[in-house]
């Protein structure tokens, strides 16, 4: 008998009867849209990343040319933003992605109570980009910001693609001593522009 | 080849032949200030999940979510891991099934051969750990890379990790620069955490990117979608997967939820409570491999089954590996990881090991005061201090005390069943403690002594107070 | 109401004072207190040990010393906690019984005597040490794990004595390292915990050190007196039935 086979019998002779799945009902302080924009920035804040409120993106696609004018490797995959890496497919690996060294990314929502942002693979190109670029920014609609996971579950449909992440500040690490150290791994900062709408 | 094996070859650095816990213990203490450090530096942690816990008012119903959705997994496990099979199947993974730890590693070998893969990274997982993965592959020739920080260190200094989530914090900064000045090269006696890091980021990435296959654990494994999540705060696990050309992922039995709904109460107990962070920097949803990538899933039993069997102890299998247990437990920061002898040490590695092999780890279920502190911030509500103290039982009942331990205790559960017996035994002990105190007093023959003076015997014991004033 | 007073064997034979002062505070709070003559040992040494097995005599001679009381209280929490959860008897009604109305001494005075007021003075500096069993185990106070309203009971009747000044250690409830036979089976850390508890109290500059469980507070005595410290141990029970400086207006 095979082990796959072994081990399912053996759990279902060894199992406790049949226990109900509790449902997931939770009072919680409700949190109005302002309030869940101002806990979000704190939190991401707290984690050390940053997030900024701007009207429209005008601002974004300055900076980003900004950046492109520096020289350096710039990916972006926002269209709204202006030109968007075509280069940079599913397919690309990691040594062409290892020099970049800022990366635009969309994001589908964000979540107040622990900074956060849920990347959906096609926001982001590539699996690797966001983890590979020195600096992430990523870009979310200010109204898409719900106050906690529970919510953020409900919004996605996480088995949707291939690949998604929550992503909450820049890569870190503490393994020396404690020691808090930015920048471990993955991205060393992570700036968040909350797009408000353009108020006329 | 017997996993045991392993265990002795990877636990000699640190202790040669495996010492008990007291032992190993009393040798860790023995460093004092060291012992503080250890001891304060983990206790801050557990401050950090103490602040982060109570901005969440609904904390303790979430515990009680999480322990409810575990309870209720266990109980159907056979159908949810068929579940998850098929669902991952359907999204293109490779599903493998581990009877043992030896099987695990031969699967992976096997993986690693087929594909004639060199460079291979491995992201932080317990069970690889638990398997002795990485001695195994050294046997057959094959090298890994940790990547994670701290595992890293460990690595270079051939010793296991000392905890589940922080894996080198036995180690000072020091010691860290030196082993780096020693492997990385770089400067002598810098110290600076900030510093050392980056040396190991410009170190790993390269690693990162020439490697053909990443190994990681599992956090969640999701039935409903047969997708799995991976948590780290370095990014390391998905530098490794997604520049790889094949991705293994190793999870015990118990890893499955049944929807992806739960994941929210997961996600909210668990980096709550393993450091105090809101959540980790990266949770990553895979489901599918990448284009052209291999993506393979082994499920590994290796006594589990065995453990869901015992009823006292199967709710052990809810665990999510959050550390919070280590943390606050005030006998794991006064002794150290590598005085638990096994990959997963603190209180739930005490009631977890005995299952694997009752009589090397026969020592663990006594390496508490049973103060309970680990139960109370286990975020799925396991009842670790109980399990210790029936473990205590199932342990004695099968053998395992020790000759000494037995015969005292035989003796004095006949004195104390006894009234008569015990009022002249009571009335011995004073008198030999007020008479002849150098009995007791005596450093090698009562451990008690060592450190603490012995009460000082009164001349009439309560009963006789009570006779002489009350009747 | 009829109190059957439990003194565990320690107690009986190391801290008779702590015994008395429970027996007095009992019957100055007007309960008619009994104390059976054949008690021994609630069997938790034995069981902590992994020999609950060899629990059944001390068992039996607990039920038959305890059987036909109302209550049975005591000033341990650590030992009521073992009957509350481990005692057993061929006839399972008598030990149910029994483990359905035994109290911890602070526990009993809140809950089930609800007393308004407790005259007694103590005037000095007192470490509040919050033993496992009593905290964890019969929940006489809130944890420091948990996210709940805090309480204390035996705070809250220390509260009541005059002149005394309560102090917590920075660490509210970790454990002293005693754990029964762990003490001597892990003679480096338990000693290690009992010290580092000391210096928390040492650093409030108490003079006494305080608790539910004398087996604590022998614990940490052993370890002030081979410090040659200055403070002294005293169990709760001799706290509340102390009059040092007797001002006290009713």
């Amino acid at each position: 008998m095979s082990s796959r086979e072994n081990i399912l019998q053996a759990i279902t002779a060894n199992k406790p009867s049949f226990i109900e799945p509790p449902i997931i009902e939770m009072k919680r302080a409700v949190l109005s849209s302002t309030e869940a924009v101002q806990q979000f920035i704190s939190t991401l804040e707290s984690i050390g990343g940053k997030a900024v409120i701007v009207e429209g993106v005008n601002l974004i696609r300055e900076n980003l040319q900004l950046s492109r004018d520096t020289g350096a490797y710039i990916v972006n995959t926002i269209p709204m933003l202006g030109e968007v890496n075509d280069e940079i497919t599913t397919a690309t690996d990691a040594h062409s992605l290892e020099p970049v060294f800022k990366a635009y990314i969309g994001a589908t929502i964000g979540i107040a109570e622990n900074g956060a942002v849920w990347i959906y693979e096609s926001e982001m190109k590539n699996r690797l980009v966001p983890f590979i670029c020195q600096h992430l920014v990523v870009c979310l609609d200010v109204n898409k910001i719900v106050p906690t996971m529970h919510e953020a579950y409900s919004q996605i449909d996480v088995a949707k693609e291939g690949y998604g992440v929550f992503l909450a500040g820049p890569s870190k690490t503490a393994d020396i001593e404690q020691s808090l150290v930015i920048g471990a791994h993955g991205a060393r900062s992570l700036l968040v522009y909350l797009i408000a709408p353009v108020l006329k | 080849m017997d996993p045991r094996n392993f265990n002795k070859f990877y636990f000699a650095p640190i202790g040669a032949t495996t010492m008990s816990h007291s032992k190993a213990a009393g040798v860790f203490i023995q460093d004092e200030p060291r012992t503080d450090w250890h001891d304060e530096t983990l206790w801050f942690v557990r401050e950090k999940r103490d602040k982060a816990v109570r901005q969440v008012p609904e904390w303790e119903q979430l515990r009680e979510l999480a322990s409810g959705i575990k309870d209720h997994t266990l109980s159907n496990l056979d159908n949810y891991l068929s579940a998850f099979e098929k669902n991952a199947l359907a999204n293109g993974v490779k599903v493998h099934w581990a009877a043992d730890a030896a099987e695990h590693n031969d699967i992976i070998l096997q993986i690693i051969r087929e594909n004639n893969v060199l460079r291979i990274v491995k992201s932080k997982s317990m069970l690889t750990e638990e398997c002795h993965l990485n001695p195994f592959l050294i046997e057959h020739g094959v090298e890994v890379v940790d990547t994670d920080l701290g595992e890293r260190i460990v690595q270079f200094r051939n010793e296991p990790p000392s905890h589940i989530v922080l894996p080198a914090i036995h180690l000072k900064k020091q010691d860290v620069s030196q082993t780096f000045h020693e492997h990385l090269g770089t400067e002598a006696g810098n110290n600076d955490p900030q510093y050392l890091a980056e040396a190991a980021r410009i170190h790993l990435r390269d690693k990162f990117i020439q490697s053909q296959l990443a190994i990681t654990g599992v956090n969640f494994a999701v039935a409903e979608t047969g997708g799995f999540v991976v948590c780290t705060n370095e990014g390391n696990a998905d530098m490794g997967t997604h520049a790889a050309d094949i991705h293994i992922a190793c999870m015990g039995i118990e890893k499955i939820i049944p929807r992806a709904e739960h994941l929210s109460v997961f996600l909210r107990l668990l980096a709550r409570s393993a450091t105090g962070q809101p959540i980790t920097t990266y949770s990553s949803h895979f489901n599918r491999p990448r284009v052209g990538q291999q993506m393979h899933i082994v499920i590994v039993d290796n006594g589990r089954t065995k453990q869901l069997g015992r009823p006292d102890f199967r709710n052990s299998l809810k665990c999510i590996r959050c550390a919070a247990c280590f943390n606050t437990c005030p006998v794991y920061r006064r002794s150290g990881g590598h005085s638990y002898h096994t990959a997963v040490a603190g209180p739930i590695g005490s009631i977890l090991n005995p299952n694997l092999d009752m009589k090397a780890n026969a020592d663990l279920p006594f390496a508490s005061t049973l103060c309970g502190s680990c139960s109370n911030v286990c975020p799925v509500k396991i009842d670790i201090h109980v399990q210790l103290w029936k473990w205590r039982q199932v342990l004695t009942n099968e053998g395992y005390a020790p000759t000494g331990k037995k015969i005292a205790m035989g003796g004095m559960a006949f004195v104390l069943a006894h009234p008569s017996i015990y009022r002249i035994a009571g009335k011995m002990g004073r008198w030999v403690l007020r008479s002849l105190p150098f009995i007791t007093n005596n450093k090698t023959l009562n451990p008690w002594y060592k450190q603490r003076e012995m009460p000082t015997p009164p001349k009439q014991s309560f009963r006789d107070w009570y006779i002489k004033n009350k009747r | 109401m009829k109190v059957g007073l439990f003194i565990p064997c320690y107690i009986d034979q190391f801290y008779p004072q702590v015994a008395i002062a429970t027996m007095e505070l009992l019957e100055k709070l007007c309960c008619e207190v009994v104390f059976p003559l054949n008690q021994t040992c609630c069997g938790q040494p034995m069981a902590n040990s992994g020999f609950a097995n060899l629990d059944k005599g001390c068992d039996k001679n607990f039920v038959n010393n305890f059987s036909g009381v109302d209550y049975i209280v005591s000033p341990s929490g650590s030992c009521v906690l073992h009957v509350k959860e481990h005692l057993h008897d061929e006839d399972e009604s008598k030990s149910l019984q029994i483990r359905s109305h035994i109290y911890e001494l602070t526990e009993f005075i809140v809950d089930v005597l609800a007393v308004p007021n407790i005259t007694a003075a103590f005037p000095h500096r007192v470490g509040m040490h919050v033993s496992c069993h009593g905290q964890r185990g019969l929940h006489l106070s809130s944890m420091s794990e948990l996210v709940a309203p805090t309480f204390s009971k035996p705070a809250q009747l220390l509260g009541m004595v005059t002149g005394l000044v309560l102090t917590q250690p920075k660490r509210v409830d970790e454990c002293c390292g005693f754990g029964g036979t762990f003490c001597v089976f892990e003679e480096a850390v338990s000693a290690k915990m009992g010290k580092d508890r000391v210096s928390e109290h040492e650093a409030n500059n108490v003079e006494y050190i305080t608790g539910v469980d004398v087996s604590c507070l022998m614990h940490m005595e052993g370890i002030l007196k081979r410090q040659g410290s200055k403070i002294k141990t005293i169990h709760i029970a001799e706290i509340l039935n102390s009059m040092e400086a007797v001002t006290v207006s009713n």
